[in-house]
This record gives C-alpha cells, sequence and structure tokens, in this order.
C-alpha cells in the first residue's frame, strides 16, 4: 500500500469540464434571480437603497458636465468694459472709439456716453431721485469692446485688455471673463465634491450590499452546514451569494439609472426657460445609452464586491458540526 | 477501509472526546459502534468525516491519512463518505427529489445523471413515489430513508451512521438496518453509531463497544 506509506493517498477526482463548470454557472445565475424575484418587496427595497446611492453622484456627474460644457460655449462672449476718465468729453470719447475699432482684435464696439448711462441706470435702479441732488453726471463714459474671434481666448482677451487699460483716456478696463473663469473655477470644486461623494456613497453600496448578503448567510446557515456536509466546496457554497449581490448591483444601476433620467426630465423645462434668458438655445441631453452601461457596470461591480467581502468574512465561520 | 491508530481528541477546555483509541474496519465490512452516550461514538465519526480533527495519533480512510489531508479537500474526501444522521439533517423547503440530489449538485454532475441516480435511490430506500413531497409530509422513518438516500446516491464507499434508529420504532428500525445490511453486501463499508444493543445483537455483526473514549471490546470480524 504505497498510498498508506506516502499519507497522500490516491487523488480525488474533480471535475474540471470547462463546459460543466459554465452551464454551473448559469444555473447558479438563473436560481439567484428566481430567488431574489421570490422575495420582491425585499429586493426591490434594496435594490432601491443601492439606487438612490449610485444616483446622486451619478446625476450630478451629468449636471456638472453640463454647466462645464455651457461655461465652455460662453468663453466666446466675451467683452472688455472701458470707464473712461470723468473729464473726456463726448467727442472726444467718440474719437478714442474710432482709434481703438482700427486696432487687431477689437471687434464690436459701443460707445455709452455719461448721459446715456445716468439715463439707463435711472430706468433701471430705482434711484432716480437720489440722484437729482447731484449737482453733476458722476458716471464715466464707457466703452464696450467685443474682441474678435481670434481674440476671444481668455488669454487673448486679457492681452487686449493690457493694451486696452495702458490708454491714457482710460481710468478702469475690466474684463467680464471673470465670471466664467469663476463658474469654471466652481464646477471644477463641484466636480471634486463629486467624486469625493462618489467615493462615499461607492463604500454606502458596499456596505449594504455587505450587510444583506451577510444576513442572507446567517438565514442559510443550515443549508450552507448541510451542502458543506455533503461535499460541496467551498467554491460551490459561495456562487450564489456573489451572484446575489451582482443581480442587487445590477438592479441598483437600472434604477439609478431611472432616477436619474426621470430627474433630467423634470429639470429639462426650467432649463430651457433659464437658457431662453441667455439668449441660448441649450438643452438638456438625456441620460445617454453609455451612462446605462456605466451605471450598470459601477452597480454589478460594486454588488459583487460587497458580496465577495462579506462572503469571504462570513462563510468561513460555518462548519458543519 | 478505516483504521484508528491511538486517536485522541481533547475539546478546548479540556474534555475528552476520544482518548487513545485502536481499530480497523476492512474495506467492505460493517461495524455497529456502541456505548454510553459521552463515550465518543459521535466524536469517533466525526473524525473520519473530517468535521473535526483529531489531536493525537492516525487517522485512515479510503488509503488516505486525514491528518494530511488540506482542508481545501475536505469537500472532496466527504463525498467518499456517506453521513447519516439521527435529525436527518434535510433541507425542510426542499423536495424530497433535491433533497438526495444535492450531494450529486454539489459535486457538479450532469442534469440527467442526477435525475437517474436519485430514482435508483430513492427505489432502493423504496420512496420512489415520495420524490416531489417535503420532507416534513413524511413520517420519522420516512425522513431516515431519504436521509440515507442522499447518503447513498453518490455511492460512497464509506457510510457513516450515528444513531440513525434512534428516534424509530422497533420495527422500522429493523427494517433500516436490513437496509444497511443490502448496502453491505454490494461491497460498502459501513460503520453505525446506535445505542440499540437489543437490535443489533440479533443481527451478528461486529460491534464496538467505547468507554470514556477507549476501546472497551471488539467482538471481532463477523461475531
Amino acid at each position: 500500500m504505497t498510498g498508506r506509506r506516502s499519507g497522500r493517498g490516491p487523488a480525488f477526482a474533480r471535475n474540471r469540464n470547462p463546459m460543466t463548470w459554465l452551464l454551473r454557472h448559469a444555473q447558479v445565475m438563473l436560481a439567484s434571480l428566481g430567488r431574489l424575484s421570490r422575495s420582491p418587496l425585499g429586493t426591490t427595497m434594496t435594490a432601491a437603497v443601492l439606487g438612490i446611492a449610485i444616483a446622486l453622484p451619478a446625476g450630478l456627474y451629468t449636471l456638472v458636465n453640463h454647466v462645464q460644457a455651457l461655461s465652455g460655449a460662453w468663453d466666446g462672449s466675451v467683452s472688455i468694459s472701458l470707464f473712461l476718465r470723468p473729464d473726456i468729453r463726448d467727442d472726444e470719447a467718440e474719437r478714442l472709439a474710432q482709434r481703438l475699432h482700427t486696432l487687431p482684435g477689437v471687434g464690436e464696439l459701443r460707445l455709452i456716453t455719461p448721459a446715456q448711462a445716468l439715463d439707463e441706470f435711472r430706468r433701471l435702479s430705482g434711484f432716480g431721485e437720489a440722484l437729482d441732488i447731484l449737482d453733476e453726471n458722476p458716471l464715466p463714459a464707457v466703452l464696450l469692446v467685443n474682441p474678435t474671434p481670434a481674440y476671444s481666448s481668455p488669454d487673448k482677451a486679457e492681452q487686449l485688455l493690457l493694451e486696452l487699460r495702458a490708454r491714457p483716456e482710460v481710468e478702469l478696463a475690466q474684463l467680464d471673463l471673470q465670471w466664467v473663469r469663476r463658474l469654471h473655477a466652481i464646477t471644477l470644486a463641484i466636480e471634486r465634491a463629486v467624486w469625493v461623494l462618489a467615493a462615499l456613497l461607492s463604500l454606502a453600496v458596499l456596505l449594504i450590499v455587505g450587510n444583506t448578503i451577510r444576513l442572507e448567510i446567517q438565514n442559510r446557515r443550515p443549508e450552507i452546514e448541510i451542502t458543506k456536509l455533503v461535499g460541496a466546496t467551498n467554491a460551490f457554497i459561495r456562487r450564489p451569494f456573489l451572484y446575489d449581490g451582482l443581480w442587487y448591483g445590477l438592479l441598483g444601476g437600472l434604477i439609478a439609472w431611472l432616477l436619474v433620467s426621470i430627474s433630467l426630465w423634470l429639470l429639462q423645462g426650467p432649463i430651457a426657460q433659464l437658457s431662453g434668458l441667455y439668449d441660448s438655445v441649450y438643452r438638456l441631453e438625456g441620460p445617454s445609452f453609455t451612462s446605462l452601461l456605466a451605471m450598470l457596470g459601477g452597480g454589478g461591480l460594486l454588488g459583487l464586491t460587497g458580496a465577495w467581502i462579506a462572503v469571504g468574512r462570513h462563510l468561513s465561520e460555518i462548519e458543519p458540526s | 477501509m478505516i483504521q484508528f491508530d491511538n486517536v485522541s481528541k481533547r475539546y478546548p477546555g479540556g474534555h475528552e472526546g476520544l482518548a487513545g483509541t485502536s481499530f480497523r474496519l476492512d474495506s467492505g465490512e460493517m461495524a455497529f459502534l456502541t456505548g454510553h452516550s459521552g463515550a465518543g461514538k459521535s466524536t469517533l465519526l466525526k473524525l473520519i468525516g473530517l468535521l473535526e480533527r483529531a489531536t493525537r495519533g492516525q487517522v485512515w480512510v479510503n488509503e488516505r491519512n486525514l491528518n494530511r489531508l488540506k482542508d481545501r479537500d475536505i469537500p472532496y474526501h466527504r463525498r467518499e463518505v456517506g453521513m447519516i444522521f439521527q435529525d436527518h439533517r434535510l433541507l425542510a423547503d426542499r423536495t424530497v427529489f433535491d433533497n438526495i440530489a444535492l450531494p450529486l449538485v454539489a459535486s457538479g454532475v450532469g442534469h440527467q445523471e442526477i435525475s437517474r441516480k436519485v430514482r435508483a435511490a430513492l427505489d432502493k430506500v423504496g420512496l420512489l413515489k415520495k420524490e416531489k413531497l417535503y420532507p416534513l409530509m413524511l413520517s420519522g422513518g420516512e425522513q431516515q430513508r431519504v436521509g440515507i438516500a442522499r447518503a447513498v446516491v453518490t455511492r460512497p464507499p464509506v457510510i457513516l451512521a450515528d444513531e440513525p434508529t434512534g428516534n424509530l420504532d422497533p420495527e422500522l428500525s429493523r427494517e433500516i438496518m436490513e437496509l444497511f445490511m443490502q448496502f453491505n453486501d454490494v461491497g460498502v463499508t459501513l460503520l453505525i453509531a446506535t445505542h440499540d444493543v437489543d437490535l443489533i445483537n440479533t443481527l451478528d455483526k461486529r460491534i464496538l463497544t467505547l468507554r470514556q473514549g477507549r476501546m472497551a471490546n471488539d467482538t471481532g470480524v463477523a461475531a
């Protein structure tokens, strides 16, 4: 008996047929789906919590993307305001405007005389009576310069601004690019916040799936013990729980996509109104097929990972006795 | 083949399940294991099924030294050792058929082969018409037969039973024992723990008696 002396004995017969293996996976996958569908309320509630957790960062990310696209589009409508010294008379301002018009980079140009400015201020500000006590018009003449398209990029516009500011007639020159830049900076900050939020909520998804699977393992403890008793490998016992996690994640991803779609659809009207106010025909794009794939993929991966963690932690504790 | 060489099992806390037990059961042999409760009958069976490992000594089953068997090989070892319990250990939410199919499913047997083997096992224990019922719809004796069918469905060379007739009346107990003897007739090695001394004394099989974790008496082969 060589087996006795070596102590290893005859090798165990192991089933390594890939087709059998694939078939078994398919069976377990469907069985897992069937089990989840037999408790529709519990499954839906878990999947809905996952869906909300995934929808929050996904929805915010979509919005941030839109705002970035929007601020990019507005980079083109830059204008420079030149506030002239108060002692510059209207005809002098007129001549300056004509001279500036010939400069490279200067596109459209509009002069607002102190009288026009005062008139506009009186109309729009509601301080009309207060202005009456002033002896003279305190407002300067303003030249509004729109750079040509070639000078519309932030750098070029900045360069033009410096050039115009150097003019002796100009007291103050302002580039209205500032708010575009601020918007840009704000969206960057929000984008970073969205990533932090996404990381936290991904962790939440892991914990939710992990906890759901942990409870499921506890509920099925007798079954696990008996299955181990009749010779099931750990992989065999692990498999249905991993598929449970995968399905939870996929369902969560699908619900997230629906939530984001509905939210965007609800925002469609107000956004159209808002962009109308800015003379823009900006439309909010609905969530794409790619975003559906991304949410399903992300959800599925998170669900699987959460299940894996729970299974790794709790399955080894269960041994038949 | 089952062989124990001076095997001890000490539990955490100091309780000693087995204290230097030795015996050998040849391939194709059938023996009863008896003794008072706490004498170590269950411990001995658990060591064979690798539900527990020995603290000292050597356990050999099917030509393998279980002390050297890696944890990941335990499932494959258990497929060669059919285990039967007093409380049947059936899954209440699965049909008789599915309960018996469990070892085959776990070892990756194909669909059609599962049907064939489960029906053969059901036929052997006389429950062919009950495959669609659930365990709790069956009598105690029938549940035990389902447990037996599950243990033999993979045709393991070794079958262990821990008080298989513990809850059954004498007539049903005798039927169950006769079933075991039929398996033995086709070459299966059986070790059956029981305290039903009256019954086993009439069966003309080897009887091993444990007392406080030691082999106190062995009637020898086919006493």
